[in-house]
């Protein structure tokens, strides 16, 4: 064979390689296109179950008396109507309650903060006899059911005289029930609402920063709580936001301890909310349960508006610090 | 100071330790260890109420115990449909959340939108809400259905034919009435693995990506990649995902809500402790040996 025959042949394999690369990128081009185009459609199938039920309750929560009565009326009202709002606000009590939930929440979160990174930071840096168990204890309050200890501490608070002090001081015991006082006393004790989650949450994090940090603090002169203060937390924001987010959005919604404790509805805007129904029964006269429906559907929409606000707001480092916040480890 | 110098370096680092975990200690100690303990008494006692707000106390043995499995009426029933209900939910609830991440965690347009919206079931957690979105529910598959109904009478093609035929397939008949009970449950599944997703994508982010620069130049496949390495790095997360699904889905469950009718409506405080202690024990039970197995499959890398 001569040389150009030699080059020839070289050219043919050349281009029929050439031609398989392609048909491969192409391949690969469609499988990608594919699979964007089938998680499009699943999350967007997703997105409707989550969303189906919330644009029914925002829908009907316009209805007025003729649309709930109309069976041809689905999700558009035909006479729209904010009489709906009106009366829920007026009947929920709604901006003074709001207000103080939002304080009551803050502070609550801001104590649990507080609480929880310090002992995370504590278990997850110093050393200390039975440090093991004690981690075990932790991991424990996360497993344990609340409801399981629920009854000694409804009695506990209900008759509330630890180690027989209020007792010796001549005060005898105090009913704490009804009162937000209990709820304040677990949160700083470290056993509010899933304050165990955000203990292991800290620790977990704290454990992935790097000692050098406080080893220089240490030899510049700065003690442990200061060191604490100035560099860890700082360092800690992905946690921060994690547990804020959290913490804010669980104790906006519970109605476990706030049943439990009988805090009073205008404390709390989910309790204002659970008895929005018979108030409007009993106060307006509005028997059918169907428009007492679209009544409380109204009511919902105004509860869940600010705590989707808070979650907007903080919903981008949200995210984010969740990936760098300790829970995975 | 001679006193300061006496104490050495690592003995001052456990006592500020101790003090930096002292509050949470103390709330251990007042509220966890004692209410549990007082859980059990009150479950092996008879409890009266007693002037001024105490209360006495008589022992009486399993006598709670027995009445709350063998006498109440409701409790073994709600016991076994809690626990039926997490069973099917739970493998259910990992499945899908662990999907969802996988789906969320690349890169394309909307991503923060989906992943805010996915986060939504979360906030909208409150009992109040979760009643009226059920309510909102029927009302929807209820329509579903009637669409479903009419359809089936001009088609004459029902379900239940559709299903027989995949009986006739040879797929066993158990499989198929899982997933059909998983298909009624889609709500309440997407609505429950809010958490878990959230968890997942975070423990995807953590995966080094030159592990999977290595695998592309090895030539491995996207179904290699993901069995090879995806899932080894996440199955840590799986357990603690369990864990969570469980805690969170016997909270809200009806053993609960029965344990707490007992004891603030009727006033029986010994044998709300004793249904309170039996569904924790399952409970715990349930974790141990799901903890068990998952920890000796799950990779850790570190």
């Amino acid at each position: 064979m001569d040389k150009t025959g030699k080059r020839k042949a070289f050219n043919t394999i050349k281009d029929h390689e050439d031609i398989k690369f392609r048909r491969k990128i192409f391949i690969s081009k469609c499988v990608r296109k594919a699979m964007s185009l089938f998680r499009i459609i699943t999350l967007i199938g997703i997105s409707y179950i989550v969303l189906s039920p919330m644009i029914s309750i925002i829908s009907r929560a316009f209805f007025s008396e003729s649309d709930v009565y109309n069976a041809m009326v689905y999700l558009i009202p035909q006479n729209g109507t904010l009489k709906n709002f009106k009366l829920s606000i007026l009947r929920m009590n709604y901006w003074k309650t709001l207000g103080y939930s939002l304080l009551y929440i803050g502070t609550l979160t801001i104590l649990q903060l507080f609480v929880c990174s310090t002992v995370g930071y504590g278990f997850a840096r110093f050393e200390f006899p039975f440090k093991k168990l004690l981690f075990g204890c932790v991991i424990l309050t996360i497993v344990i059911p609340s409801y399981t200890i629920m009854l000694p501490l409804y009695i506990h608070f209900r008759n509330f005289d630890p180690l027989h002090l209020s007792s010796l001081l001549g005060i005898g015991a105090q009913n704490w029930l009804t009162t937000v006082k209990p709820i304040y006393l677990m949160t700083i004790l470290g056993c509010g609402l899933r304050s165990g989650l955000f203990i292991y949450i800290f620790i977990q994090f704290f454990r992935g920063i790097p000692k050098e940090l406080e080893e220089a603090a240490f030899v510049d002169g700065a003690g442990a709580f200061r060191t604490f203060f100035t560099i860890m937390l700082p360092n800690a924001v992905p946690s921060i936001i994690t547990v804020t987010v959290f913490s804010l959005v669980w104790q906006y919604n519970d109605s476990f301890y706030s049943g439990l404790f009988g805090i009073k509805s205008d404390y709390l805007i989910s309790v204002k909310l659970a008895s929005l129904t018979g108030t409007i029964n009993s106060l307006d006269q509005i028997i059918n349960p169907e428009l007492q429906q679209a009544y409380l559907d109204a009511g919902i929409v105004l509860m869940v508006v600010p705590s989707v606000i808070i979650y907007i707001l903080l919903q981008r480092k949200f995210v984010e610090g969740v990936e760098r916040s300790g829970i995975v480890g | 100071m001679n006193r300061r110098k006496k104490m050495t370096l690592s003995r001052k680092r456990a006592i500020t330790g101790l003090i930096f975990i002292s509050p949470w200690l103390i709330g251990f100690i007042t509220y966890y260890v004692r209410s549990l303990i007082q859980t059990v008494i009150f479950a092996l006692s008879e409890v009266k109420d007693s002037e001024h707000g105490g209360f006495t106390t008589a022992f009486t043995g399993i006598r709670n115990f027995r009445y709350a499995l063998m006498q109440d009426a409701e409790f073994n029933q709600i016991l076994v449909n809690s626990i039926r209900d997490i069973v099917i939910d739970v493998p259910m609830i990992i499945f899908f959340s662990l999907f969802l991440a996988i789906l969320l965690n690349g890169k394309f347009r909307g991503r923060t939108l989906f992943r805010a919206l996915l986060f939504l079931p979360v906030i909208m957690n409150a009992g109040v809400i979760m009643n009226a979105i059920r309510d909102a529910q029927t009302a929807i598959s209820g329509g579903l259905s009637a669409v479903a109904k009419d359809m089936a009478v001009t088609r004459s093609s029902t379900m239940a034919m559709m299903l027989s035929t995949f009986v006739e397939f040879g797929i066993p008949q158990k499989l198929i009435a899982y997933l059909t009970q998983a298909i009624e449950r889609i709500f309440s599944i997407v609505r429950a693995s809010g958490v878990q997703t959230i968890i997942f994508i975070a423990s995807l982010q953590s995966i080094s990506g030159s592990l999977y620069e290595v695998a592309k130049i090895e030539g491995a496949t996207a179904y290699e990649t993901f069995w090879k390495i995806t899932f080894p790095m996440v199955s840590p997360l799986i357990l603690t995902n369990v864990v969570y699904t469980i805690v969170d889905s016997f909270v809200t469950s009806e053993v609960v809500k029965k344990a707490e009718e007992m004891a603030f409506t009727n006033f029986e405080y010994g044998i709300s402790s004793a249904m309170s202690l039996i569904s924790t024990v399952i409970v715990c039970l349930i974790l141990l040996i799901l903890g068990y197995f998952l920890s000796r499959k799950a990779y850790f890398y570190n």
